[in-house]
Order: structure tokens, then sequence, then C-alpha cells
């Protein structure tokens, strides 16, 4: 499996990613954002961070860059392609996920291990991991509040495009357990073809014991079949 | 030519900067306040004469870029 990573200047999860991807066996490449050629790829990861100091409105400006043209062709054309955290904003601001992520409700910097379900697990990126199953995950951001129109939001639960909610250490979903004030604990979405995924929460950050647990490592165990 | 463009958040997307904002200019005493929204301001100076070209270029620049069209709305004016 051929995964590449998009490097802005600001990104600062890349290398994380890196690390997690060559651990689980995928044969990455970095690609900076100035490219114009994508290698080919099986996956391409927009890594968070803060790309372009997250001048104008997070992921505004990487969501015009040169090689986002590329990741636009290749996503059309059916490329597994996975946002996390600022990632998952430039993967709006290119309109290839529908919504938008607003400044967290409580105007802060949220960075804190949180707790989140498996809403749809009959995909591309969640197949190994069970229905409902609840992860302990890491948040860092400042603008995880994901919000849509209530039309798109609909259609997202017709068509199963909730990857992930918020919740507490036993499922439940209240204010409490939604750490930013997302529309209906909305953690992570798919596009319509499910060969998108956008999320806030890192599961790059979560696959070793060691400095964490392994909540992350199914996520990547489900691109490698 | 030179254009202002202001972006605010709509009306139905919750906006927490304007509100602390407000609460905060109540506290110091402002009681007839009744709401703040907070936004963005940009100057704009495009070349050319011809004002409606250049109004047209310039509202191109905010839906392909400066605003966020699913929670900002936005005017121009010319300055």
């Amino acid at each position: 499996m051929k995964s590449s990573v998009i490097v802005f200047p600001g990104s600062n999860c890349d290398r994380d990613i890196a690390t997690a991807l060559e651990k689980l066996q995928f044969k990455n490449q970095m690609v900076w954002h100035k490219e114009s050629k994508l290698p080919k790829s099986d996956l391409i990861v927009i890594p968070g961070g803060f790309s372009y100091g997250d001048y104008l409105r997070s992921g505004a400006i990487a969501g015009k860059s040169l090689i986002i043209d590329e990741v636009i062709k290749a996503a059309n054309s059916g490329c597994l392609i996975l946002g996390i955290c600022n990632g998952f904003q430039i993967l709006t601001e290119t309109g290839l996920l529908k919504g938008t992520l607003l400044r967290n409700k409580n105007l802060k910097f949220i960075n804190k291990d949180v707790h989140i379900q498996v809403i749809n697990n009959r995909t591309k990126f969640t197949k190994k991991y069970k229905k409902d199953q609840i992860l302990n995950i890491n948040i860092a951001h400042n603008e995880g509040n994901y919000f849509t129109d209530s039309n798109h939001l609909e259609k997202m639960k017709d068509e199963d495009l909730i990857a992930f909610k918020y919740c507490d250490e036993i499922g439940n979903k209240n204010k409490n357990s939604n750490p930013n004030g997302s529309l209906e604990d909305i953690a992570g979405i798919f596009n319509s073809n499910k060969n998108i995924l956008g999320m806030m929460p890192h599961p790059e950050r979560m696959v070793d014991d060691m400095i964490s647990n392994k909540d992350g490592v199914n996520l990547f165990l489900s691109l490698l079949n | 030519m030179k254009f202002s463009v202001t972006v605010t958040l709509k009306k139905d997307v919750l906006d927490p900067q304007g509100k602390v904002v407000k609460n905060t200019l109540v506290n110091m005493g402002m009681n007839n306040l009744k709401s703040i929204r907070q936004g963005k301001h940009f100057e704009v100076e495009v070349e050319g004469n011809d004002q409606s070209i250049a109004e047209e270029k310039v509202d191109e620049m905010c839906k392909k870029l400066l605003v966020n069209l699913i929670i900002e709305d936005y005017k121009i004016n010319k300055i």
C-alpha cells in the first residue's frame, strides 16, 4: 500500500503520521505542497498542523495550493484521502468534504484525550473497528466545531456518512462529552463515495502503548486490507 | 480602484467571540448594548477604470477565497 503525506508550511503532524504509516508497513512518501505531481498513491494523507499559520481561515490557503488540484483529481478517481485535524479543515475548504469547522465553542485551544464512538464501521477506513466501539483518542485544535446545513446533515444520516462522534467513556453523548460544540457531536465524516475521511481527532498519535494507546491502529489496518 | 469587503458570520451561526465581547462591554457598564457580531475587513485595490468590472473581480475573490459561503456573508463597498 503506497501512501503520500502532503506537507504544507506549518504542518506539524506530518512526521507523526509518516511514522505511524511506516510502522504499519505503508510505503510512504512526503510530498511538498509546491509539487504539481503526486506520486502514485493508494492513500493520500493531509496531516494536522497550522498550515500557513491559519491565515484567513484554518485551511483556506492550503486549500488553494498547487498540489491540491492533484489531490482533488485523485479523490475524484477514487483514491483514498484521509484528512486529520488541519487536514480535515483543508478538505472542507477544497469542497471535497461539505460543511466547515468553526472555532471551538469555549474559544479555547483544546489538547486532551477524549472518547469517540465508531458510528459507521462498514467503510475502507473503519472496517477493523466494531460498530459503536469507543476509542480513547487525542484532540488538539482551536477550530473543531463542525457545522453544516440541515440538508447536508440529513443526507449524512441517510447515507451513513458520519464516521465518529464524541462521547463519554461509556458512549453517552451530551454537552459534557462534546469538547468543542460540534453539530450532533460529529468528530469525523465521509464524503458520499466514502473514499474520503476527515476527522478532528488524531489516530496517528494512538499507535503505540508506550506513549498513549493503540486505539488508532485499526484505522490504518483497515486501509491495508 | 479600492473596495472594502466586510465579512460577517451569517445570522444563524453562533459567534462566540462576538458574544464574549458583548458580555464584556455589558460588564463595563454599556447597558444599552443589544448585540455584537464580530467580522473581518479587507481593503482590496484592483487595477482598471471600469467599476463594474472591478467589482465583479472583487466579488469573484470573495466567492473563491475570502469568504466561506457556508457560514459567512459579505458586503463590497467602493472606497
